[in-house]
């Protein structure tokens, strides 16, 4: 399934303001949030009776325990019935009328309210999830049990919830990133109409570079996300024109924190990374935030490659860890920025690259074409955090269990 | 638990109806309208409000304000008051209190009030704010507000009990012939199953003429013990029996019956009567599905056939089951707060002989219904309450 391209912009028609949907939660319901960020279906679990709970609550029905943690629970469940919205007073929705909505008794025991996708029918089986919407707050779809996503990807609502690069045109900031040829090739494969990948100081030789130039769809442009001049020229050309930005300044050198030459070290690698997001960020981000709602095509997500020394130091790359801080905190202010635009601002997190420089650390490591398939995954389902490859998915499930083994025993 | 049983109620009257004529959009605050329903019941009653000494207030638009607020606003010295925050099941609610407050001396007159303005936007603010629950798993999910909500339980008793559009059409228009005859109602033109059937969808199945018309007003009445009445001159009537739940039948997957199906009993045995003594109802209309599970949980019929009893009815104050003689909310305009209110100030005029055009013939009983809070997937609360005239 896909959508038809869309026509060419017509300048002389009012470019729609990006508005978003209604965002208050209580504190309670932020748990689905965290589900939604990393694309799994939690809802709340009584600890002492295993009542699952929907909506949030503070105690629960059954046995007013209040141990109430978010579960991964079963997404399976029976449509109960269905309405078709065509009056709303909320401003985001008027422009999505009709809206499907349904009532899902989930075979974990509530009722879910949600949006339906794909053909959904009372009495039957459905598939439940968890997603974002535009202003990166939590909602709740249903679509047909069994149903691929295909069958619901060219759906608007889905549209809403996700950042389909189908026809999308994307800018790479780093084409000398080891897994930049890959990443083009996964986003040309789903659909996107063209890729920029920046190169910094072209006559520099770069095999990733050549690599880049020869695939149908790739434009190498001259960037340097170091260089504010560079960034403003390749923003006066392209701003207006790219709906998805891949921030992945790679700059990986070892070392300790005593390392003589560790403080330039760590200048270097904030200038491409954290830096060059702020910059990169200061000469896209306003004029994607102003096209959030350019419909048929809308710019749609931001997203920062980052490997794992960002969330713990890695105290044998200490300079490149912290670099990879700064950059992660960036990236959740700019999250935080280009909501109102209704850009989403998708981190991806992985461990050792397949790569010369990690060269030492023993596999399992992330190939280049498992980064670029992770780019698209989490544009498609519309995932704001992913860890990629089994040590990130290691780390995440050990650092959510307890940080400070991590920050132990992670490196030794 | 003792099992102790309810108090029939001892010389509980009402009296005053009062209504503040609606209007669509009013520039006033809730406390403008409610001071014009105090105004109304100190005329009508010839008591001073400044001698109330119970208040009972119902609104959503009194922010930042409670009723101790209106106390201070007026100029009034209460010694009973209570705020009841229950929407469409307030008016019940209300009654219930302020009887056992009167009968047992607490206060000796208490003033019901219900009223709520409607700005221009306020609708939608309330709508965005009127639960946690809706807050976190309603209104983002499509913002279709109760429209949506009252759209899955009628989609549900469509598919489950056969009813069709036509059924609650029925409802609608006949509503609509009694509005007509109701000089304060909102709506003024004639309403045909055809033009019902015709109507845009709003969340379907629910279409336009399903949903209540949001308006300004305020409705009104004084509880008292009949020798205040009597000692006042005042025509009253008697309060033979009430019920109230909250949260019935959570087991029900999706809503088709409302508290009334599990508190039914309990009311026609303290009212002393049944369904079949009844002669004039107000159900609470704030969609029509909601209408026919009244007909069935207050036994009017059995469960699954208010489509029967719809079709084979006369619904309107001429007819043989005289049903919300004003209108009701879907042609008089949905009042806040104040739409479970106007049920009982109808009750009133009817069973006082004021209600002019409308009037049913000499009724001796009437039942008054209330329901509302959309929580989140269904409405938690339902009261309902029965009235004697003086020849009952």
């Amino acid at each position: 399934m896909s959508l038809p391209p869309p026509p060419r912009k017509n300048p002389l028609l009012r470019t729609a303001t990006p508005l978003l949907p209604p965002q208050p939660r209580s504190r309670r319901a932020y748990g689905l949030t965290a589900a939604a960020a990393e694309g799994r279906f939690a809802l709340q679990k009584c600890a002492g009776c295993g009542t699952v709970i929907y909506p949030a609550r503070d105690a629960c029905p059954a046995c007013l325990g209040q141990s109430l943690r978010f579960a991964d629970v079963s997404p399976a469940g029976e449509l109960l019935s269905v309405t078709r919205i065509h009056s709303t007073a909320d401003p985001y929705f008027r422009r999505l009328v009709p809206i499907r909505q349904g009532l899902v008794r989930a075979d974990a025991g509530p009722n879910l309210i949600c949006f339906l996708l794909g053909d959904c029918a009372p009495g039957g089986r459905v598939t439940l999830s968890l997603k974002l919407a535009p202003g990166g707050d939590p909602v709740v779809c249903a679509r047909p049990e069994g149903a691929p996503l295909s069958e619901i990807e060219d759906d608007p609502m889905w549209r809403q919830l996700t950042a389909n690069p189908e026809h999308a045109r994307v800018l790479i900031s780093d084409g000398r990133h080891p897994a930049a040829a890959a990443m083009a090739r996964a986003l040309l494969g789903a659909g996107a109409a063209q890729v920029y990948a920046g190169i910094a100081e072209p006559w520099k030789p770069s095999d990733e570079a050549d690599q880049l130039a020869k695939i149908d769809g790739v434009e190498v442009i001259d960037l340097d996300p170091r260089d504010e001049r560079s960034v403003a020229e390749a923003a006066a050309a392209l701003a207006g024109k790219i709906e998805i930005v891949v921030q992945c300044g790679f700059h990986y050198r070892p070392g300790t924190v005593m390392d003589a030459n560790a403080p330039l070290r760590l200048k270097d690698m904030m200038e491409g990374g954290a830096l060059g997001l702020m910059r990169l960020a200061q000469a896209f981000g306003q004029a994607m935030m102003a096209r959030g709602a350019d419909e048929p095509r809308p710019a749609l997500a931001w997203v920062n490659v980052l490997s794992l020394a960002a969330r713990m130091a890695h105290p044998m790359a200490a300079a490149h860890s912290a670099a990879q801080a700064a950059e992660l905190s960036l990236a959740q202010s700019l999250r935080a920025t280009m909501a109102p635009g209704g850009i989403r601002v998708i981190n991806l997190f992985h461990g050792a690259l397949d790569h010369g420089w990690f060269e030492a650390v023993p596999p399992p490591k992330v190939a280049p074409g498992t980064l670029g398939k992770a780019v698209v995954t989490a544009l498609t389902e519309g995932l704001e955090d992913m860890f990629i490859g089994p040590e990130a998915e290691d780390f995440r499930d050990r650092f959510n269990a307890n940080p400070k083994e991590v920050e132990r025993k992670w490196w030794s | 638990m003792t099992g102790y049983q309810r108090q029939a109620y001892r010389n509980v009257v009402i009296a005053a109806p009062v209504t503040v004529p609606y209007q669509r959009y009013s520039e006033q605050a809730a406390h403008w309208w409610f001071g014009a329903a105090l105004r109304g019941l100190a005329q009508r009653s010839g008591i001073s409000h400044r001698d109330f000494d119970g208040l009972s207030a119902a609104s959503f638009s009194l922010a930042p304000d409670s009723a101790v607020a209106l106390t201070q606003h007026f100029g009034m010295s209460v010694r009973w008051l209570d705020n009841v925050p229950l929407g469409g099941a307030a008016a019940t609610a209300a009654i219930r209190r302020a009887a056992r407050a009167v009968e047992s001396g607490d206060a000796e007159v208490v003033a019901c009030i219900a009223a709520d303005t409607n700005h221009i936007d306020s609708f939608r603010q309330s709508l965005s704010n009127f639960s946690r629950f809706a807050q976190d798993a309603v209104y983002p999910m499509g913002a279709g507000g109760a429209n949506a909500s009252f759209a899955h339980l009628t989609d549900h008793y469509m598919r489950r009990y056969n009813a069709t559009r036509e059924d609650f059409g029925r409802i609608c228009v006949a509503q609509r012939t009694n509005a007509l005859a109701n000089p304060n109602a909102l709506m003024k033109k004639p309403l045909t199953l055809e033009a019902y059937l015709a109507a845009p969808p709003i969340s379907e199945p629910i279409h336009l003429f399903d949903c209540v018309m949001p308006c300004a007003g305020a409705e009104a009445f004084l509880v008292m013990r009949e020798e205040t009445a009597t000692a006042q001159g005042l025509p009253f009537v008697r309060l033979a029996g009430s019920i109230e739940r909250h949260h019935a039948f959570p087991e029900d997957p999706v809503q088709d019956r409302g508290g009334w199906a599990r508190d039914v009993d309990e009311l026609y045995a303290m009212a002393g009567c049944g369904p079949a003594d009844i002669d004039v109802l107000q159900t609470y209309d704030d969609y029509p599905v909601i209408v026919m599970l009244q007909f069935e949980d207050l036994g009017f019929c059995a469960k699954g056939e208010a489509k029967e009893f719809v079709r084979a009815h006369d619904l309107t104050f001429a007819g043989d089951f005289p049903q919300n003689t004003s209108g009701g909310q879907l042609s008089a305009g949905q009042a806040g707060a104040a739409g479970g209110h106007m049920g009982v100030v109808e009750s009133l005029r009817q069973l006082l002989g004021e209600a002019g055009a409308r009037q049913v013939k000499t009724p001796r009983r009437a039942m008054a219904l209330g329901f509302g809070m959309i929580n989140y997937d269904r409405g938690l609360s339902s009261g309902a309450v029965i009235l004697e005239g003086s020849g009952a």
